[in-house]
């Protein structure tokens, strides 16, 4: 958004820069279950983005004040690596990532059934291996295949995917280099079954007709990505059970 | 515990995914949205008489009242002690609810950090307080043995239908052996034998989701120990 580039971000045949058309996203892959030592886990890549996320819990909430004896809390913990983007990051929080780690145990919380673990926390922990634009969807839609894998009561999976614009044209799933140079950014995350929205931001401007139809692909984007992540769910106990009969 | 339809095809669920649509009730780990029953678990879809639910593959251990489960003391107040059973909350033990006469104050006495007791849950409150009790035939401060910490899901596999599974390990590997309902396991025997013992328990663990599992471990641990010829093995003594 903040940048200029004589790029040619679409070019006259409607083509991006990394080949994809404007409704395109980019490759996923979404995988279960690759830590041992936490609850659950899953890594996921879009493409040039990967995400580990792990989860912990439901466990006794620690710090106390935070413990909500009505239901558990959710507390995600968004950390880029310093070596996932091009200029080495300086490791630790900074307001950006404290922000992220808010939106996205936000969108957790309204999936998971808090309401059955009162004053637990439910700790979700999501690493930026390699960021490309969208890291933010990237790690909700790890973090909530985590969850499922730790086997966490929730109503749904959480996929995630931005639309924005670039060079005039609406786009799906942006990259680097047209969420740099481009008009708009917006990333949102759905809870499919019922078509709800937990996660909304825009950065940029849009009309309310480009925004409109940004969100319908998007939204189409996501229950794509979602078949994927209970794909990876349900592969992780076909393979096992093929293995122990053998 | 509900009993599982036999010889059912095994359809995994993860969270979001319909059950029903056709008017059957929601089970356990299952709510209606619209009209449809979802699971809200990953597991494995259960029908039970007009229910609908799932069976979780994964997940952390919840306490229900009648549970005998094994727990580790974890701290120690002056007429309680603070038991860790694999719950997302301590489960507090106080000194009216063991077999012993317990003074005020004089409770790291009788148990302290890191024994390790079976006990069995009285009631687990909706704001998921848990109370426990000591007092009740088999319960007690365990001496010696070892423990073995395997998910609570693959308990009903280790016990086996009608406890074929667990007679089985009891008779061939000699060890006493005692699940615990979270996941927690005892065993006590002779070193070698324990060995097998906690080994073939995790071998269960891990392929607890593949068929034929009894027969697997039997030749597993006949590998490993070699049985008495003449000594009959009758299945399901208990």
């Amino acid at each position: 958004m903040s940048g200029h580039t004589d790029m040619v971000l679409v070019d006259e045949n409607g083509m991006r820069i990394d080949g994809r058309t404007a409704e395109q996203h980019r490759p996923f892959k979404v995988e279960a279950g690759v830590l041992n030592n936490a609850d659950g886990s899953a890594y996921v890549e879009i493409g040039k983005n990967k995400v580990l996320a792990a989860v912990y819990g439901p466990r006794e909430c620690h710090p106390r004040h935070l413990q909500d004896p009505t239901k558990a809390i959710v507390q995600c913990k968004y950390n880029m690596q310093s070596f996932s983007v091009s200029d080495r990051k300086r490791p630790g929080p900074d307001r950006r990532s404290i922000e992220i780690s808010k939106i996205i145990s936000e969108a957790l919380e309204k999936v998971v059934l808090t309401e059955l673990y009162p004053r637990a926390s439910i700790d979700v922990y999501i690493e930026i291996l390699q960021a490309n634009a969208g890291t933010r969807c990237a790690g909700l839609t790890a973090a909530s295949v985590a969850l499922a894998d730790a086997g966490i009561p929730m109503r749904d999976i959480v996929p995630a995917l931005a639309a924005g614009k670039a060079d005039g044209h609406v786009l799906l799933d942006l990259n680097k280099e047209e969420d740099n140079y481009g008009q708009a950014d917006v990333p949102i995350a759905i809870i499919p079954s019922t078509d709800e929205i937990v996660l909304l931001q825009m950065d940029g401007n849009m009309t309310r007709e480009e925004f409109d139809y940004g969100i319908k692909m998007a939204v189409a984007g996501c229950h794509e990505l979602h078949e994927l992540q209970k794909d990876a769910l349900k592969r992780r106990y076909s393979k096992r059970a093929q293995e122990g009969s053998e | 515990m509900e009993k599982r339809n036999a010889r059912q095809t095994r359809e995994i669920v993860v969270p979001g995914d319909i059950l029903d649509g056709t008017g059957m009730r929601p089970g356990e780990n299952a709510y209606v949205l619209d009209g449809k029953v979802r699971a809200s678990v990953m597991g494995v879809r259960n029908v039970f008489q007009n229910t609908v639910g799932v069976i979780p593959l994964r997940g952390g251990y919840m306490p229900t009242s009648g549970d005998t489960v094994f727990g580790v003391i974890v701290d120690i107040g002056p007429s309680n002690w603070l038991i860790d059973i694999g719950a997302p909350y301590p489960a507090p033990l106080h000194v009216s609810e063991v077999p012993w006469k317990v003074e005020f104050g004089d409770t790291s006495r009788f148990l302290t950090i890191g024994n390790v007791v079976l006990i069995k849950v009285l009631a687990v409150d909706e704001s998921k307080k848990i109370s426990v009790t000591m007092k009740d035939s088999g319960l007690r401060k365990i001496e010696g043995g070892r423990l073995v910490k395997i998910s609570h899901t693959k308990v009903s596999r280790v016990i086996g239908k009608s406890g074929s599974m667990i007679s089985m390990l009891k008779n061939m590997t000699d060890c006493r052996i005692t699940v615990g309902q979270n996941g927690w396991i005892w065993v006590d025997g002779e070193d070698e034998n324990a060995d097998v013992a906690v080994e073939a328990i995790e071998m269960i663990e891990e392929q607890a989701q593949s068929s034929n599992l009894t027969d697997r471990i039997k030749e597993f641990i006949e590998k490993r120990i070699p049985q008495d010829e003449d000594e009959d093995y009758d299945e399901g003594d208990e």
